[in-house]
C-alpha cells in the first residue's frame, strides 16, 4: 500500500503548493489572531469566492480574480474599521454575507454550480497545476518580502497601537498592509484547502503555538512547525487513504491543537 | 542621558498655545489651554475624572488634533515634528493589559527601538545593548527572558518605562501610571522617577488623579478641568486647597474618588 507516491507529478506539485501555503499562513495568522482579527480570514475567503465566480464567468484565472476582490475588500474593511462608524465585527458580517450572495448570483448566471466550484470550496490538491504552483510561489515571495519590510512595525502596532503611533510608526499604513497580506494569503491558499477551510490554516497553528508561548519569535517557530507537520501529514494521508486533502489537513491540525491543549492543562 | 546633565530650564520642551479640543465637533473637552513645559520639569497633570487630562496628554502627543491652537514640541510645530525618539510614552493600559500577548520582556522593550518609518529594520547589536541598558536602569535586566504577561503589575510597569527609556528620550509622558500597582510598587516607581528626573535631567509629564501622592513628588501641578485652572507648585496647591477658595472643594472631591 505504501508505494512511492513521489513518482506521481501531481502529488509532488500538491506537496510543493501545500508547503508554501503552510509556511505563509501562520506568519499572517499570528498578527490576525493577536489583534482579535481571526474572523477576517474567513471573511476574505468568502470575498474570494465572489472573485472566483467572476473568474469562472469571465474566463480569467479565478485565483487572479480572487486576489483582486480579496485585496479590494481588505482595504474596504480596514477603512470601515478605522472610521469606527460600524460596530466592531459587523463590517465583517456585511462583507462575508454580501460577497457570498454576490457569488451565488454570479455562479447562477455562469451556470457554475459544478465540480470546479467544489474544488474551490474545499480545495483540490490533485488538480494543482505547475502554473498554479508557480503563481503560489511568487505570491508567497511577495508576502514574505512585504512582511520583512514591515515586520517590526507590525509587531509594535499589534502589541500597542498607540505607543507605536507615538514612536512615529505610520499605523494606518501598517494596518492596511496587514489586511492586504491577509487577502493575498487567503487567495493563494484557495487551491490547497479551499475557501471554506482557509481560516483554519491561518488560525489553528497560531492558537496551538500560543499554548506554549515563551516569546513572539518562538511562537512563530512553533506555529510554523505545527503548520508544516499538519499540511504534509494531511496531504500524505489524503493520498494513502483517499481522503479530501483540505479536510484531512484541518483535522490533523485540530488533533495537534487538542493534544497541545490537553498537555498544557495537565 | 549622561550627556544631558546640563539641564537648561529655560528651554521649552512643549508649548501648548490656546488649544481647544472636542470629539466630533461636540462640546469642548479642552478650552483655551496654554501651558509650557520646560526642560527638566517634573509636572503632574491633575483633575477630576473626565476633566480632559488624558485628552490633553494625547493632544501633546499628536494622537488627537485640536480644532484650535497649536502644539509645539522641541520648538517645532506638531504637524512637522518627526523626532519621535526624543519622546518616551508609558501608556495607561497596564490595568487592562493583554496578559496573553506572547512577548518576552526583551521583545517588549525592543519594540521601542522601532524607529518610525524606516523599513527593513533589523535588530542590531546597538539595539540589543540599548534594550539591556534600559532594563538595567529599571532593575529588570534579570527578567529579560520572562513573558511580559507573567510579571506583576509593578514589574510590567518597569518594563514599560524601560521601553520609554530605550531611545534615551528627553521627555517621558506617563498616563495614570500607578493605576494598577500596589503601594510598595508605587513607592519604588516614584523613587525611580525622581532618579530619572534629578540624576538624568529627564523631563517628566505625569497624568494622575492621585493628587495627594503627586504633591509629594512633582515640581509643578497643572490642574485641568476643561480649562487650565492652575499651574503652581505643590506647596501652593496644598496651601490653596487648605484655604476655602475654589481649589478646596475640588481637592476634597478628587482625593476621595479613587476609582479608575
Amino acid at each position: 500500500m505504501f508505494e512511492n507516491i513521489f513518482q506521481y507529478g501531481f502529488i509532488v506539485r500538491g506537496l510543493e503548493a501545500g508547503v508554501i501555503v503552510a509556511i505563509i499562513a501562520p506568519l499572517i495568522g499570528i498578527f490576525l489572531v493577536l489583534r482579535r482579527y481571526s474572523l477576517i480570514a474567513d471573511t476574505l475567503a468568502h470575498v474570494s469566492l465572489a472573485g472566483i465566480a467572476i473568474g469562472l464567468l469571465s474566463g480569467i484565472n479565478p485565483v487572479l480574480t480572487a486576489i483582486g476582490t480579496a485585496v479590494a475588500a481588505s482595504l474596504g474593511i480596514e477603512k470601515l474599521r478605522s472610521s469606527k462608524r460600524l460596530f466592531g465585527e459587523s463590517a465583517l458580517a456585511i462583507f462575508l454575507s454580501g460577497s457570498l450572495a454576490f457569488a451565488v448570483v454570479i455562479l447562477g448566471l455562469a451556470d457554475g454550480f459544478n465540480a470546479s466550484l467544489l474544488n474551490y470550496l474545499f480545495g483540490s490538491i490533485v488538480t494543482v497545476s505547475a502554473a498554479d504552483v508557480r503563481m503560489i510561489f511568487i505570491l508567497a515571495l511577495v508576502v514574505i518580502l512585504i512582511l520583512g519590510i514591515f515586520y517590526k512595525q507590525l509587531v509594535y502596532v499589534t502589541f500597542d497601537e498607540e505607543a507605536a503611533k507615538i514612536s512615529g510608526v505610520p499605523t494606518r499604513l501598517v494596518n492596511s498592509v496587514l489586511m492586504v497580506l491577509a487577502a493575498l494569503t487567503v487567495a493563494l491558499a484557495i487551491p490547497i484547502v479551499g475557501v471554506l477551510l482557509i481560516s483554519a490554516l491561518i488560525v489553528i497553528p497560531v492558537v496551538t503555538a500560543l499554548q506554549f508561548k515563551k516569546s513572539f519569535a518562538r511562537t512563530i517557530i512553533y506555529a510554523e512547525a505545527v503548520s508544516l507537520f499538519s499540511v504534509i501529514a494531511g496531504i500524505l494521508a489524503s493520498f494513502y487513504f483517499d481522503l479530501a486533502a483540505g479536510g484531512a489537513i484541518v483535522l490533523v491540525m485540530l488533533a495537534v491543537f487538542a493534544a497541545a491543549f490537553v498537555i498544557r492543562r495537565r | 542621558m549622561e550627556e544631558s546633565n546640563k539641564v537648561d530650564h529655560s528651554k521649552n520642551i512643549i508649548e501648548v498655545a490656546d488649544v481647544s479640543f472636542s470629539y466630533d465637533g461636540r462640546e469642548d473637552v479642552l478650552q483655551n489651554i496654554t501651558l509650557a513645559i520646560h526642560q527638566g520639569d517634573y509636572i503632574g497633570l491633575v483633575g477630576p475624572n473626565g476633566a480632559g487630562k488624558t485628552t490633553l496628554l494625547k493632544v501633546m502627543l499628536n494622537l488627537l488634533v485640536p480644532h484650535q491652537g497649536s502644539v509645539r514640541l522641541f520648538g517645532q510645530d506638531m504637524r512637522d515634528f518627526e523626532e519621535w525618539h526624543k519622546i518616551g510614552y508609558v501608556p495607561q493600559k497596564l490595568a487592562n493589559f493583554d496578559a496573553n500577548f506572547p512577548a518576552s520582556v526583551f521583545e517588549v522593550v525592543l519594540m521601542g527601538r522601532c524607529a518610525g518609518k524606516r523599513l527593513f529594520q533589523r535588530t542590531t547589536e546597538a539595539d540589543k545593548k540599548a534594550v539591556l541598558d534600559a532594563l538595567e536602569k529599571v532593575d529588570m535586566r534579570e527578567f529579560k527572558d520572562r513573558l511580559i504577561g507573567d510579571l506583576s503589575g509593578g514589574q510590567q510597569q518597569r518594563v514599560f518605562i524601560a521601553r520609554a527609556l530605550v531611545n534615551r528620550p528627553e521627555v517621558i509622558f506617563l498616563d495614570e501610571p500607578t493605576a494598577a500597582v500596589d503601594r510598595e510598587a508605587k513607592d519604588s516607581f516614584f523613587a525611580l522617577l525622581q532618579k530619572l528626573n534629578q540624576e538624568a535631567g529627564l523631563t517628566l509629564v505625569l497624568v494622575s488623579h492621585d493628587i495627594r501622592r503627586l504633591t509629594q513628588e512633582v515640581m509643578h501641578i497643572a490642574c485641568v478641568d476643561k480649562t487650565l485652572t492652575c499651574h503652581i507648585s505643590p506647596e501652593e496647591y496644598l496651601a490653596e486647597s487648605e484655604s476655602s477658595d475654589i481649589g478646596g472643594k475640588k481637592v476634597k472631591i478628587l482625593t476621595h474618588h479613587h476609582h479608575n
